[in-house]
């Protein structure tokens, strides 16, 4: 086969023959291999994403991938891979990958309620069905990403979930996914929920690091939600070595008068890209994308985000908030496509960030692109510090200063968890934003002793 | 007793002086108060007093029962004893009044070597005291100061002091923004509070507030020092004449 451009760096030649050596034993059939084939060929056209390109400005994966690692293995559940399944004591339906291998023992695959099926997504690919290949590929806007591309051609694993018609499930169903390593590895996962007309169900994924060893962690997940359902998702990702390197795509292709809801937590988790490709494939629908990213050390979180206005009456509403300390870097690019013929879109995006000192760096780049005439969409961002007069007036109340500050950081993260629906989620969003600044506050006191 | 001599004050990153070597007393018990045209640096003693940094003291000091209070963070200095209720109270977006009420409360305890307040105690303590000050329970719960009208801010000013039972009070134009009836309400609040070892200094720019809370002392306060003690005609007496006769305009 011809190699379109030479790729030059470790990384992409150690891809390139990672690829040739697992391809024959990746999942899937006669329509998922040629996607594979596909995306793979579109990788070697362009190479590992750096930062001559706009969507991948301040995430130079070229750069931060010197090395591609070995693929990931079996996933095996290790005692720190049940002590962290242990730890975060999840009631309900719990899917459980380790290094991205559904681990069907340790999920409570009991608690599955009626109108809704689980597989691993190996299954899934092997299983001939119509429309897959639509369903993998998402939004049209995610097609010439060379991240998910990679994750494309390589997946090996994850959950697909099918939500019948009209089902709504009182508790969320929880993907929990954890890196048992104590060898650094590369781990290609990607999961789909496919969630029918009517149908109302929370997916919470949460990614962890169970052993001692960083990962370099590609995963992707795609929602199809139908006419009138109502889909939240909230993602955790956190507890990861600081040398971790981790891009997840969200690609969402949602039906007319649906609500569909993603908020993301990013704490201690190195360096994460998230990119969420999001498309209103039906009219009178409402898109609500927040997060919360904290930072510290040298972490980095990126959060670059496509939403898709492909037809009229679309709501969309973004909410990032940073908090960043230490030498890290946060990101927002944000792109509001409103379409030609997609009047009333309704579109607000907002990026705040607080920096808590002079290492700390964010960049902000919301952008709208609106081809339509009858449309009402607006963005902000902005960069501060703690507001010194609000600090001033806890302390003139007896609050320490560390004390004082992190009131004012909670809050600042709570209006975003705000929105979250569900009120257990919210407290855990909650619970994970309190551990963090406790964590800062400790380290505070220590540097200040 | 609150002792301040000398005290001298220019804003830290500008070459602007504002207090200008200025003495004060307040002896225990005493509700002193300190009259003077606006710019005249009211709040700047005020803030100076309480630990703001953006000033920068060049001379003078402040003494709290004999303890210099300079060397202290603002969260010190109010552990002992100075409270300073804001002439714009701030909104703290997302922080509920009583989450904040109850870390103020038990910050303040622990600086002081005591067991963190009971929940229950608490709420019976907040409740007691926002009746007091026709305080509605809806507004404990709103985050704090947010969307307040300026009279709300005021009482919860008055709510926190109470609250916090410090022993120097300081009110910087508590009456501002207040009607009458408020006005009437945040200073019977405040008489209910005096006692023989709390102190108070009332910052007014008017001397309505004084028929509310009766001073035992007057201070004008003229370019950043006080330039006349008196008792508590000397606030007629300015309310009459104007401050023109201290080298200020009226
Ligand atoms: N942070 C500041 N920066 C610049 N000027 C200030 C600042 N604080 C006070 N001033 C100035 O100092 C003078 C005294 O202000 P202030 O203490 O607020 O007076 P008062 O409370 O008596 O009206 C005014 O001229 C005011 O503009
Ligand atoms: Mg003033």
């Amino acid at each position: 086969m011809a190699i379109v451009t030479p790729l030059k760096t470790a990384a992409e030649q150690q891809l390139v023959q990672q690829y040739a050596d697992s391809k024959a034993a990746l999942p899937g059939g006669p329509a998922v291999r040629a996607l594979r084939e596909q995306a793979f060929a579109g990788f070697e056209a362009r190479g590992l994403p750096h930062r001559r390109l706009e969507s991948w400005r301040y995430t130079d994966l070229r750069a931060l991938l010197r090395e591609a690692r070995p693929l990931a293995g079996a996933g095996v559940a290790t005692a720190a891979v049940e002590a962290r399944l242990a730890a975060l004591g999840l009631e309900g339906l719990r899917l459980v990958l380790v290094d991205g291998i559904f681990a069907p023992d340790l999920s409570s695959l009991d608690a599955i309620p009626e109108g809704v099926s689980v597989q691993s997504l190996a299954e899934a690919l092997a299983a001939p069905r119509e429309g897959l290949d639509r369903v993998l590929s998402g939004p049209s806007v995610a097609a010439d990403d060379a991240g998910l591309m990679l994750n494309t051609a390589l997946m090996r694993d994850g959950v697909f979930i099918e939500i019948a018609e009209g089902r709504e499930l009182a508790q969320p169903i929880v993907i929990v996914s954890l890196a048992s390593g104590e060898e650094e590895r590369a781990v290609f996962h990607r999961s789909v929920v496919l969630a029918a007309q009517g149908s109302r169900a929370t997916i919470v994924e949460v990614s962890e690091a169970a052993g001692a060893a960083a990962q370099q962690i590609n995963a992707a997940i795609v929602f199809e939600t139908g006419e009138e359902s109502e889909i939240q998702h909230v993602r955790i990702v956190t507890r990861q070595q600081a040398a971790t390197v981790e891009v997840q795509s969200l690609l969402a292709t949602v039906g007319a008068q649906a609500k569909f809801d993603s908020f993301a937590l990013v704490a201690n988790a190195g360096t994460v890209r998230q990119q969420h490709f999001i498309r209103f494939a039906g009219e009178h629908s409402e898109i609500g994308l927040r997060g919360v990213n904290l930072l510290g050390g040298a972490q980095h979180s990126d959060v670059t985000l496509v939403v898709d206005h492909e037809v009229p009456h679309g709501t969309s509403r973004e909410l990032f908030k940073t908090i960043a300390g230490g030498q890290s870097t946060g990101v927002f690019q944000g792109k509001v496509i409103v379409r030609p013929h997609a009047q009333k879109t309704d579109g607000g995006m907002k990026s705040n960030a607080l920096l808590l000192n002079d290492g700390a760096t964010m960049y902000n780049k919301p952008e709208l692109e609106i081809f339509a005439d009858d449309v009402v969409c607006g963005h902000g961002a902005t960069v501060a510090q703690i507001d010194g007069e609000q600090l001033f007036y806890l302390m003139a109340r007896g609050l320490p200063r560390p004390q004082a500050e992190a009131l004012v950081l909670q809050a600042f993260a709570g209006e975003a968890v705000a929105f979250v629906a569900d009120e257990n989620l919210r407290d855990w969003l909650m619970r994970e934003v309190e551990a963090w600044l406790k964590a800062r506050e400790a380290a505070s006191e220590v540097s200040t002793v | 007793m609150l002792e301040i001599r000398n005290l001298t004050v220019k804003i830290a990153d500008e070459d602007k002086q504002i207090l200008n070597g200025l003495n004060l007393t307040v002896n225990d018990g005493e509700v002193a108060a300190i009259m003077g045209p606006n710019g005249s640096g009211k709040s700047t003693l005020s803030y100076v007093i309480a630990g703001k940094e953006d000033y920068e003291v060049l001379d003078g000091e402040i003494l709290l029962n004999g303890e210099n209070v300079l060397e202290m963070e603002a969260d010190a200095r109010a552990a002992a004893g100075i409270f300073l209720a804001f002439q714009y109270p701030l909104e703290i977006p997302g922080v509920a009044t009583m989450t904040f009420l109850k870390a103020a409360m038990n910050a303040q305890r622990k600086a002081r070597g005591e067991d963190e307040l009971l929940t229950p105690d608490f709420i019976k303590q907040v409740n007691a005291a926002a009746d007091k000050l026709g305080i509605a329970k809806d507004m404990l719960r709103r985050p704090l100061n947010v969307g307040f009208s300026g009279g709300e801010k005021k009482r919860m000013e008055i709510l926190q002091m109470a609250l916090l039972s410090p022993s120097m009070c300081i009110l910087d134009e508590t009456d501002s923004g207040l009607d009458i009836d408020a006005l009437r309400i945040v200073a019977e609040g405040v008489n209910a509070l005096r006692a023989k070892n709390r102190s108070f200094l009332v910052i007014t720019h008017y001397q309505r507030l004084l028929d509310h809370i009766v001073p035992d002392t007057v201070h004008v306060m003229s370019k950043g020092r006080i330039v006349k003690t008196g008792g508590k005609e000397l606030a007629l007496e300015l309310e009459k004449s104007g401050y023109a006769a201290y080298g200020e305009a009226a």
